[in-house]
């Protein structure tokens, strides 16, 4: 067991700031519970909402009873192996309850603080891709395995001095793994378990018809979606900066350019989803300018500390388009059904944040910079390459292997029954919206 | 098929894996690690046509 260099100590001034940034992460989870609620059915929401109070309580807990001893801090106990004379720091090695923590302001007790809140928003993706069909218990410990094992582990390679952190000082590539705000260990893991959930839960029924063409089924309530990525932009912001101050050791004054790019990459990815709509179908398309923007938002989060606006603009625009056509392939070529746009959202956006590291970033040695990513620029997208590897090749078989294990013990889609009834009524016993009428049987096919 | 998939991104991943440790930079090491992602995606497109699902009415 070893430990590693902690990083720069943050002053009481900065420690402060970042508390507060961190207290508006809760604004992310709210806005992606809204999104996932709106676009589902109207009698599904109570369920969806009720779905994402417990995939946060159950992460919490998880990760604060083991989850952080997996994942532990840069400059806390670790194991590590050593191949050709270099150290593979792989896992670390905190007491369980986080029983090795001083909760009095230090970096570490706000590293736990921002990680608990992120390990609640990663439970929140896969809820979108389960719209309509996800039992509320498999749903539970599905997000405990999420928090328990799969986030953890990767979230220590890249934020606790792991082994991807690591590939500047030990091979020369690049600065090693770099995101700042989570578009890999919060995003694209919550969105490979999407992914994994789409796949295990199959489509709703009636999506697909004999010959393999989706119907539409509408989210029920724009309102809710819209104001839902109006709060997540509130979030990503504290998400970012407090991702920029404790992961890549950034000043207290690169928060204002880390809002600006959060800002600017959500904006024109709203903006691009919206001409792309307005221009193939005759009129915005609402939820996919959402889901755009909030793609914007997801790419944002690796590079926002280490881009200018303008490139921040760039990221944005491409995560727009690439998540207005994600979401059409996944629907009409892959026939997974995603009701909330979560797989492309957040793994597709996400995947395209971590590779705008290398393309598009630069680490200036400045006073507000204190030059704490060791290696060089050059080969900076070969060790985002490596990270992306994975992603795929370590997190998705992790994730699906679980939820495909926890499927054969615990059936984790809802009867038929359920589904034709509505999971307000069939789980919870009331609906959303009693006093009205809201849904008919249109889009079931008996 | 599926089965094959996910041990083709298993098989990538270790190629990844290996490269840093076993060859210097240059073109040599980046060619790698594009080598193992390259298995990673035909690992993806085979897992996700074994989840195309049956259509409904069929069996």
């Amino acid at each position: 067991m070893s430990t590693s260099f902690p990083g720069p100590m943050l002053s009481e001034a900065t420690a402060g700031i970042c508390f507060v940034l961190i207290l508006l992460v809760p604004f992310a989870a709210i806005g992606l519970a809204l999104i996932s609620a709106g676009l589902g059915r109207s009698r599904s929401a109570a369920h969806s909402m009720m779905a994402s109070l417990m995939a946060i309580a159950v992460a919490a807990t998880v990760y604060f009873i083991f989850g952080f001893s997996w994942q532990g801090f840069a400059g806390g106990p670790f194991h590590a192996l050593i191949i050709g004379g270099k150290s593979w720091n792989w896992i670390a090695a905190e007491p369980f309850f986080m029983r090795g923590l001083q909760f009095n302001g230090t970096t570490s007790s706000l590293v736990a603080l921002l990680q608990i809140f992120s390990v609640g928003l990663a439970a929140l993706i896969p809820l979108g891709a389960g719209s309509d069909r996800w039992r509320l218990g498999a749903i539970c410990i599905s997000s405990a395995l999420l928090a328990g094992w799969t986030y953890p582990i990767f979230a220590h390679w890249i934020w606790s001095d792991g082994w991807l952190a690591q590939l500047g000082t030990n091979y020369g590539i690049g600065h090693g793994f770099v995101d700042a705000g989570g578009s890999s260990s919060i995003h694209v893991v919550g969105g490979l378990t999407a992914l994994s959930t789409a796949w295990i839960l199959g489509p709703r029924r009636g999506k697909y018809s004999a010959e393999g063409m989706p119907s539409a089924v509408p989210g029920h309530n724009a309102v809710l979606v819209i104001l839902g990525c109006l709060l997540a932009t509130i979030g990503w912001c504290g998400l970012n900066s407090a991702g920029a101050i404790l992961f890549a050791h950034a000043e207290m004054g690169r928060s204002v350019l880390v809002v600006i790019n959060t800002l600017l990459a959500g904006a024109s990815a709203g903006m691009t989803a919206a001409a792309i709509t307005q221009v193939r179908f005759g009129k915005p398309d609402g939820s996919l300018t959402v889901n755009g923007w909030i793609g914007g938002l997801v790419a944002s989060s690796a590079a926002c500390a280490f881009v200018k606006p303008a490139a921040a603009l760039v990221i944005g625009i491409v995560a727009g388009a690439l998540v207005t056509f994600a979401v059409e392939w996944f629907e009409f070529e892959l026939k997974v059904d995603d009701p909330g746009g979560s797989i492309s959202v957040h793994a597709a956006a996400g995947l395209w944040g971590i590779l705008a590291v290398g393309l598009l970033g630069r680490f200036p040695v400045d006073p507000l910079f204190p030059g704490n990513l060791p290696g060089t620029d050059s080969g900076q997208w070969l060790a985002q390459l490596i990270g992306i590897a994975t992603l795929f090749g370590f997190v998705l078989p992790v994730t699906y292997g679980l939820n495909f294990l926890l499927n054969r013990v615990y059936r984790q889609r809802v009867d038929i029954e359920g589904e034709r009834q509505g999971m307000d009524l069939h789980e919870l016993g009331a609906d959303a919206y009693p006093d009205f009428v809201t849904h008919a049987d249109e889009f079931m096919q008996r | 098929m599926k089965l094959a998939g996910f041990l083709l991104l298993l098989a990538g991943w270790a190629l990844v894996l290996a490269t840093p440790p076993l060859l210097g930079p240059g073109t040599e090491r980046a060619a790698f690690v594009l080598a193992g992602v390259g298995i990673e995606i035909i690992g993806l497109v085979l897992v996700a046509r074994a989840h195309l699902p049956v259509p409904e009415g069929r069996t």
